[in-house]
């Protein structure tokens, strides 16, 4: 009896120490901070949502690896303008063909040739239905490109090594300004082998390079390295990058503060109103390429016509953005003033109409009134918003103020996650008012309002359908000058005044923060830091 | 013995089976299409969503969807997260860094609470005793976040005594605050029972006849009085692995540890169903072992206790 009890109570003790055992040695340490390795920029990041293919990365955890390690055949600088990195020229003379010249010389890190097939090749392959990749819509506009079936790309010709042709469905002015896009990068042949075993270790052609074989540590971080190669104007000015992926951006923060991490793109709210008192020039805030509002479809009862217009109206004057800007988000939403984004070039505070973004109370009652007397208003306005997203204060606020101002019932109407509340606006089963945003995927006018107020648009959740205003857009889109396109869309965005399809309530702001270590942090126009400018000392 | 042990892992089978089942169901109903989201603000067009939902089996109905899954895992296939990255293998990277938390959580709470609890138990009334009760309740009281980001802003931050967050490979000395965090969940209970457990045994009568025997103190503490009030201390670590690991997905974000708790977290909010079930599936199975090695020590601490049919 005696030999069995310590028997049990060795497997117990056993079992025990395998679990300690086999849990410590897979933890071992790694180079802690060597000289070596002291160049190496370390900055925040997020768990990429899908594996690094450049046409399958939608969001900015994977963006921000995908940017630092491809070269596209332009690239933005701090204000978005676009210069060309791998392409020599882009030509047009109609806004609908496009001869693409590109740079000659220049490899993946792989050792392949960048050629025009490898831009061919990867647009055709981000493009066909059957490959799932979630920016096919960017290949929309290019000739041959279909929903429906698998269709090759017929607009993309090859002419030689270092020349491909683009031709489009209709003319497109901004289609040069897309390019840098990641969606946009080039593939070499050896991808196409496996696209899965691709996206976890990507060969690019860009600034930096994978620090070799599975640099990518799921759910821990990405390290890369100067790729010797890269030769444009994007050189990499620091060792190497090392972009950690943080759960919680007070994880972040703490990190920042505690100085195990260089460059912040992100302060939590708990920080919003002390970080700068913290950090003072080694912090920056600044407008971002994100636009925010809220959309009230027509089709909801007494937002339809006439009486809807008005009632948009009065609700956007009822509105005291100032006000919400300040107090709820201590200053770091810029109230708006037009549908897209003071980053974008062409942005413009002075549209005729915008002044229906301007508080005021009366005008607003009036404005309700006289909807009112077209049809009189019953039952409660609500806002939709997903309640794990931070939306709560403003959406009360909001409501708040529309109650006090409109003498109306209103109240957000708040979802457990954002996927509920975005299939129901999908599915268009949803009957209130819901919050809207939108991120630009490239610096231009055109982007925040083509794919969300064109009829029939991808993005266009609220259904507007204005033909003027189609046609104002689409004029845009014909001219060779960026300019004078720049001015249709102004003159389109007038009709969206009046309309509001969409009620505009502020930009959202970039807030980052460096540590000592690091100097020559540039935010971008899309709210990352130009990483490769960033030099690191030690 | 034997006997013991295999009925116990065969009935672990039906309770895999139902929290599986459970789990799924409750991941397949949870509201909001998972494809949507991964477009964020933006509206797909409707025939890639059908694409990736056929891909991902979301098309099909619920009951099918899950055999699909159980079928898959008896071939060992666990399926792939939205990031195309095999479930097994965030189970394996992921499960060593909790368990190890939690496991450096139990050790260090079974050893202040044992100890503190001890000496309370054995001082009772005096000031020791009303101090630790008074550091217990104050811990009882604050929420582990609470903790974690006090922890982190005064020694992580403010001292520099540990890093901020988790460093690269999770090394095992980066862990010992968020550690301590978790420990901190669980000490004060054991803290409590260990002593309230002490000041029983220590009035009965086989503590006496050790003592009249003439057995010294330092004997009859440990052999006489703490194994005979550790049962109740151990029954209680088995649930108390349970609540390590719903505390590992609070200190785990906090100090950035890429364990289950986070992954898990990420997993829920994105609506990927293989990968919660996968995750949930092997914490039951802990869960489950972890209550039979607790119930074998039972028989180490008391004998009188058997597994006989």
């Amino acid at each position: 009896m005696k030999i069995k009890r310590i028997g049990v109570a060795a497997i117990a003790l056993a079992a025990a120490g395998v679990l300690v055992l086999t849990g410590c040695t897979s933890g071992t340490p790694e180079a802690t901070d060597g000289a070596s390795t002291s160049a190496i920029v370390t900055t925040n990041g997020n768990e990429p949502q899908n594996p690094l293919v450049p046409t399958n990365t939608n969001e900015v955890g994977g963006g921000k690896i995908l940017d630092s390690i491809f070269a596209g055949l332009v690239y933005y600088d701090a204000e978005g303008a676009p210069h060309n990195d791998v392409a020599e020229s882009i030509e047009t003379e109609d806004a609908q063909n496009y001869t693409i010249k590109i740079k000659s010389g220049l490899k993946f890190t792989n050792g392949e040739d960048v050629t025009a097939n490898s831009f061919v090749d990867a647009w055709n392959y981000g493009a066909l239905l059957s490959n799932e990749q979630l920016s096919s819509y960017f290949f929309e506009s290019i000739e041959g490109f279909s929903y429906d079936e698998d269709s090759e790309l017929t607009g993309l010709a090859v002419v030689d090594d270092s020349t491909f042709t683009v031709k489009l469905k209709q003319p497109e002015s901004d289609f040069p300004l897309r390019l840098g896009y990641s969606a946009f990068f080039p593939l070499p042949a050896s991808a196409f082998d496996d696209m899965d075993a691709f996206g976890e270790n990507p060969v690019g052609n860009g600034p930096y390079m994978l620090d070799g074989e599975g640099a990518w540590k799921h759910n821990e971080r990405i390290s890369l390295v100067v790729n010797p190669d890269y030769d444009g104007d994007r050189k990499a000015q620091n060792g190497g990058l090392d972009i950690v992926f943080y759960a919680t951006q007070e994880a972040a923060y703490a990190d920042l503060q505690g100085g195990n991490l260089d460059v912040l793109d992100a302060i939590p709210d708990g920080a919003l109103s002390t970080f700068q008192d913290e950090f003072g020039d080694r912090s920056v805030t600044q407008a971002a390429a994100i636009f925010q509002s809220f959309t009230v479809p027509a089709r909801l009862a007494h937002f339809g016509g006439e009486e809807g217009n008005l009632r948009r109206a009065a609700i956007s004057k009822a509105i005291d953005r100032d006000e919400i800007t300040d107090v709820i988000f201590s200053g770091t939403r810029t109230p708006a003033h037009d549908f897209t984004s003071p980053v974008i070039d062409g942005y413009s505070e002075d549209i005729p109409g915008s002044d229906v973004l301007d508080f005021d109370a009366d005008a607003a009652k009036d404005l309700w009134a006289q909807a009112d007397a077209i049809s009189p208003w019953s039952g409660t306005f609500q806002i939709a918003y997903n309640a794990d997203g931070g939306h709560q204060a403003w959406v009360d606020a909001v409501a708040n103020q529309l109650k006090n101002n409109l003498g109306i019932d209103a109240s957000g109407a708040p979802y457990p996650t954002f996927a509920e509340v975005r299939t129901a606006i999908t599915d268009r089963t949803i009957e209130t008012g819901f919050r809207t945003g939108w991120q630009a995927d490239y610096p231009a006018l055109f982007n925040f309002l083509g794919p969300i107020y064109a009829t029939g648009a991808g993005s266009n959740d609220g259904d507007y359908s204005n033909p003027d205003f189609d046609a104002l857009l689409k004029e845009g889109l014909a001219e060779t000058d960026l300019a004078t396109a720049n001015e249709k869309f102004q003159q389109a965005q007038e009709i969206l005044f009046k309309d509001l399809p969409a009620i505009p309530l502020w930009y959202s702001t970039v807030n980052g923060a460096w540590s000592q270590s690091v100097e020559n942090v540039q935010f971008g126009w899309n709210s990352v830091p130009l990483y490769y400018e960033v030099t690191k000392s030690e | 013995m034997a006997g013991y042990i295999a009925r116990r892992l065969l009935q672990a089978i039906p309770v895999l089976l139902g929290t599986t089942f459970l789990i799924y169901f409750m991941v397949f109903a949870m509201p909001g299409d998972p494809i949507v989201a991964l477009f964020g603000d933006k509206t797909p067009p409707p025939q890639v969503l059908e694409q990736l939902r056929e891909r991902y089996n979301l098309d099909k109905p619920f009951i099918v969807q899950y055999f699909i899954f159980l079928g898959n895992i008896f071939r060992g296939d666990l399926g792939t997260s939205f990031s195309g990255q095999p479930v097994s293998e965030i189970l394996a990277t992921t499960f060593p860094v909790t368990l190890r938390l939690a496991l450096m959580a139990v050790v260090i709470e079974m050893f202040f609470g044992i100890t503190i609890g001890l000496i309370s138990g054995l001082r009772k009334g005096g000031i020791f005793d009303a101090s630790s009760l008074v550091v217990s309740l104050i811990l009882i009281s604050l929420p582990v976040f609470v903790v974690a980001f006090v922890a982190q802003y005064i020694f992580g931050i403010q001292l520099g005594w540990f890093r901020t967050t988790v460093g690269p490979g999770a090394p095992t000395q980066d862990l010992i605050l968020p550690a301590i965090v978790l420990a901190t969940i669980s000490f004060a209970q054991i803290t409590r029972l260990t002593r309230a457990s002490v000041i029983e045994t220590d009035g009965q009568d086989f503590v006496r006849t050790a003592a009249s025997k003439g057995l010294s103190r330092s004997r009859i503490v440990p052999v006489h009085i703490l194994r005979n009030s550790l049962i109740p201390v151990v029954t209680y670590l088995a649930v108390d692995f349970g609540v390590l690991m719903v505390g590992a997905t609070v200190t785990e974000g906090i100090f950035n540890v890429p364990g289950v708790g986070r992954t898990l977290y990420q997993a829920i909010i994105r609506g990927e169903g293989p990968t919660v079930v996968s995750f949930v599936t092997v914490m039951v199975l802990i869960y489950l072992v972890v209550n039979l090695l607790v119930d074998l020590l039972y028989a180490v601490l008391d004998p009188r206790i058997r597994y006989a049919k």
